[in-house]
């Protein structure tokens, strides 16, 4: 049975063996409070092993992410070992693409890769820091669902129906409206010049900022509503404008998040494949303008890596994948950085 | 008060905060503008040629009229099942080992590998899974083209489960604690299910995210001319689908790449409403 604990210092330890061993003195705690104390330390065990089952299928699955991403890297780096062994170094900065030649530099993919996705940044940073400081500070309540319901409906439009939209409707848009007047007003920079297809960079990157959007704004919006109150209202106390209190209150306590959340849209940006396939125009060269036609790291994979010939053009293919991922992790890696500075590496906890 | 000064400054700033406000206004409003086109236009081009048979025969050849979608629609709805069958579990618990367990350097680690993970291009997931999946059972298939979709739902679903676990208060875990509820039973019933409106959300943003993606299936499910509900053969999908007609000179091509269209976003904006109407009503509006 339950051992009675000896009493604490008392000259007089009769009483105590009395309590426990009889059941006719009915003593206040004693002999009802002993037993549940027993079974809620058996129930804590259970809960221990329990937590620790639990816990262990938690770790599991997150250790798949771990794995994931180091499959990913070995199977991109064996398949791509040909090319690798055979140009090094090289192949980042040569511009002939020749499958028949089985001659292979990815230079203008890179290029077209990186310059179509600045475009997308540039369109597209501005407009979601507006998307989002007006869903949270400026919107009427009875819009605020409506609107953000529209935002999320962007992000929830499928990459190859953009492409068909953009291929069939952007293009030709652009090419009779946009373009013209691009080149006449700002055709000296030597951006925007040349023949006018319609389909091309500047397509590829309008493309890429309005599939953007819906990720940037939807976390900067989180970010934003995660200001606490508090700061806004002492912003306002102060005596600031509207505009000073989302300027000096959110805008300054949620950069790190802002930042972060325009780094993932650019590593969204280099990594989208269909739309961009569909209006870039597929061709490998390097142009100063805009209106020229391009191709990117994606594309390129996309386009030749079911008709690849050759174990090369398959390993060049793969590198061109294998550069993707490389920019794509040092984009993140940066952004994370640059977040995990300000927030010591962790989403900031909410104090209720 | 320096009341001469101020009230110059207050001219300057008023202008400002008009300006900006204004600016910020119209932007919010012109990013709704491409929704309301490409779903227009969509519409537009792809009800005309929607019916009954479009969404339940097989595709048929240019030069003959008729024919519809309908292998294509099965074979995207069982991709995307079984990609959530192997995403919403992963995802959700990789959530709560970084909310709950993950507050050290371990957890750093998995967290940076989540963000990784999902700066992953979906191609560069297609051509993992081609290379893990197809090459090893040496022909491309449905599976394939799951865990290609699967393996990019979880990170999705990893941080955001993770950022709204942590919303739910602390108070409320607490509250579990003190009730002497073991840690696991108290993160289950009651720090998951107030969050839950979130997690749903997340799950609802890997879905809308994978259910179009067209890349990663092109060297895994590869496409189908005709049915196929096997996990281990080749399958047609509708973003595949989409991308291979829209491609072709043809008018009868274009018009099967439209309607394909609308079919494509109709499933998944219904998806996304249903979820968050779901989430809306389900679930206990704790914090955010």
């Amino acid at each position: 049975m339950y051992t009675v604990p000896k009493p604490r210092g008392g000259s007089d330890s009769q009483p105590e063996p009395l309590i426990s061993s009889s059941d006719s003195v009915p003593a206040p705690g004693g002999p009802q409070g002993l037993p549940s104390v027993a079974k809620s330390r058996l129930k804590a065990k259970e809960g221990i092993f329990a937590d620790a089952l639990f816990r262990g299928i938690v770790i599991l699955c997150a250790l798949t992410l771990v794995v994931v991403v180091g499959l990913i890297f070995y199977e991109l780096v064996a398949q791509s070992r040909p090319t690798l062994e055979k140009f090094g170094f090289k192949f980042l900065g040569k511009t002939i693409w020749d499958p028949v030649a089985e001659d292979f530099g990815a230079l203008p993919f890179i290029y077209g890769t990186v310059v179509s996705s600045l475009v997308a940044l540039v369109i597209a940073v501005p407009l979601s820091l507006g998307t989002a400081l007006f869903l949270t500070e400026l919107c009427p309540r009875w819009l605020r669902p409506i609107l953000s319901l529209l935002v999320e409906l962007l992000a929830a439009i499928p990459s190859v129906i953009y492409g068909v939209w953009g291929l069939f409707i952007l293009s030709p848009f652009l090419r009779v409206y946009v373009q013209p007047v691009l080149a006449k007003y700002l055709g000296w920079t030597g951006l925007f010049s040349g023949p006018k297809y319609g389909f091309g960079m500047l397509a590829a990157g309008v493309i890429l900022a309005i599939m953007i959007l819906p990720i940037i704004s939807s976390i900067t919006r989180e970010v934003i509503t995660a200001v606490p109150r508090q700061q806004r209202e002492a912003a306002l106390a102060l005596g600031a404008t509207k505009w000073e209190m989302l300027r000096i209150a959110v805008l300054r306590n949620a950069r790190a998040g802002i930042m972060g959340a325009v780094i993932l849209g650019l590593g969204r940006a280099f990594g989208e494949t269909m739309a961009v396939t569909m209006v870039i125009g597929n061709r490998p060269e390097i142009a100063r303008s805009l209106f020229a036609p391009g191709y990117t790291l994606a594309s390129v994979v996309a386009n030749e890596f079911s008709e690849a010939f050759g174990r090369l053009h398959l390993s060049a293919l793969m590198e061109a994948a294998l550069i993707l991922f490389a920019i794509t992790l040092v984009v993140n890696a940066l952004a994370m950085l640059l977040v995990w500075s300000i927030t010591r590496g962790m989403p900031s906890r909410s104090i209720a | 008060m320096p009341k001469t000064t101020s009230q110059n400054i207050h001219w300057r700033r008023r202008l400002a905060n008009g300006l900006a406000l204004g600016l910020i206004t119209a932007g919010a409003l012109i990013v709704t503008v491409p929704l309301f086109l490409i779903l227009g236009t969509v519409v537009y081009h792809g009800l005309p040629a929607l019916n009954w048979a479009f969404l339940t025969q097989l595709p048929r050849p240019v030069g003959e009229t008729g024919g519809g979608v309908g292998n294509a629609i099965v074979g995207s709805l069982m991709i995307l099942a079984f990609a959530s069958l192997i995403g919403i579990p992963l995802g959700v618990g990789s959530g709560i080992y970084l909310a709950e367990y993950g507050r050290n350097k371990w957890g750093n680690v998995v967290r940076f590998t989540a963000d990784v993970l999902n700066g992953v291009p979906s191609i560069v997931m297609g051509m993992t899974a081609w290379a893990l999946v197809v090459v090893t059972q040496g022909h491309f298939s449905l599976l394939a083209g799951s865990v290609a979709l699967g393996i990019m739902m979880i990170p999705v679903i990893t941080r955001t489960t993770e950022e709204v676990l942590l919303l739910v208060p602390q108070p409320i875990r607490e509250a579990a604690w003190g009730l002497g509820i073991p840690h696991w039973r108290a993160t289950l019933s009651v720090i998951v299910p107030t969050a839950s409106s979130g997690i749903i959300t997340s799950i609802m943003l890997a879905f809308a995210r994978i259910a179009g993606e067209a890349a990663p299936l092109m060297f895994t499910a590869l496409g189908n001319q005709y049915w196929n509900t096997k996990l281990n053969q080749p399958t047609a999908a509708l973003p595949l689908l989409i991308f291979e007609y829209a491609k072709q000179p043809y008018e009868q091509a274009r018009q099967y790449a439209w309607t394909a269209a609308l079919v494509l976003i109709s499933i998944i904006l219904l998806t996304v409403i249903v979820f968050r109407w779901l989430a809306n009503r389900g679930a206990i509006k704790g914090a955010s």
